[in-house]
């Protein structure tokens, strides 16, 4: 059985993928999870995960190119200045 | 020889010899992870006589190493359970466990002992034990009632407490390998 090792590294920072272990079951697992993550005082807790309880999710089709949908699709700083210059106006400095 | 320093030995000796024994799986171990995990016990087994050692040491003016190598090959005080040379993966597995559960006792008692020093450095083992005898647990849950090691077990079981005024030849041969590279120093060499 495959286990996916997570590990946090400081209290109450997010759990990372760190790596796997291949283990016979859930105590064997801890075993060697520990060993590999933990005792180099690297990981503050992990996470083992059975491989299979995983979802894992694939895919997302953007067939229509919608931009605005993205968080980081829409800038700002160059639609401000096309607006500056069709108004004419450009700021005393370039910011 | 005192009674603390007898006890100390003991279970100095016991520690540095089932760590020995144990790391000559390092690099065939079953499984990759089990490699490194038991390997990385065989290293907490040395550290731990390593620490029992300098307090022998320390009362005696002399030095860890020195008790860990210097003596001969008679003078060491471990129980013959430790000093059997096992090449089979179940025996080996079955004395980890008898080991381990007869060291979580002495450790008990060591932790109530009236000398801080024994009382303190017991407490500090105990607590890298917990995750050996883990260990040793899991192994236990998953091979119990196989017959290699249930037998493995009857064999390993009466040695626990046996051979510690006299040693096998197991034991010479360990000691000619552990010690090798310490007798061969040129004479007035410090390292």
């Amino acid at each position: 059985m495959i286990f996916e090792v997570f590990r946090q590294e400081k209290k109450g920072q997010a759990f990372q993928h760190a790596g796997s272990v291949d283990a016979p079951d859930a105590a064997f697992a801890e075993a060697w999870a520990r060993e590999q993550f933990g005792r180099r005082g690297e990981s503050e807790a992990l996470w083992l995960v059975a491989r299979e309880a995983v979802h894992e999710v694939h895919d997302f089709p953007d067939e229509f190119d919608l931009k605005y949908r993205r968080v980081d699709g829409y800038s700002l700083k160059v639609r401000l200045k096309e607006a500056r210059e069709r108004a004419g106006t450009t700021p005393a400095r370039a910011g | 020889m005192n009674e603390r320093a007898r006890l100390l030995l003991e279970l100095a000796d016991d520690e540095l010899v089932v760590g020995w024994r144990d790391s000559e799986w390092t690099g065939i171990a079953p499984t990759l992870e089990e490699d490194v995990a038991f390997s990385s016990i065989a290293q907490n087994e040395i550290g731990h006589a390593r620490a029992l050692y300098e307090l022998v040491a320390r009362e005696r003016g002399t030095t860890a190493d020195e008790l860990a190598f210097d003596r001969s090959p008679d003078e060491y005080r471990c129980a013959r359970l430790v000093e059997l040379r096992l090449p089979e993966w179940e025996k080996t597995i079955a004395r980890h466990y008898v080991y381990e559960e007869a060291d979580a006792k002495r450790l008990e008692r060591l932790k109530q002992s009236e000398d801080a020093d024994i009382a303190g450095l017991a407490a500090k083992i105990d607590r890298e034990e917990a995750y050996h005898r883990m260990h040793a647990q899991m192994w236990f849950d998953r091979l119990e009632g196989e017959p290699r090691f249930t037998s493995a077990l009857d064999e390993l079981r009466p040695l626990l407490e046996t051979g510690r005024d006299e040693n096998t030849s197991d034991l010479t041969e360990l000691w000619d390998e552990m010690t090798i590279v310490r007798r061969s120093q040129p004479a007035g060499t410090k390292w």
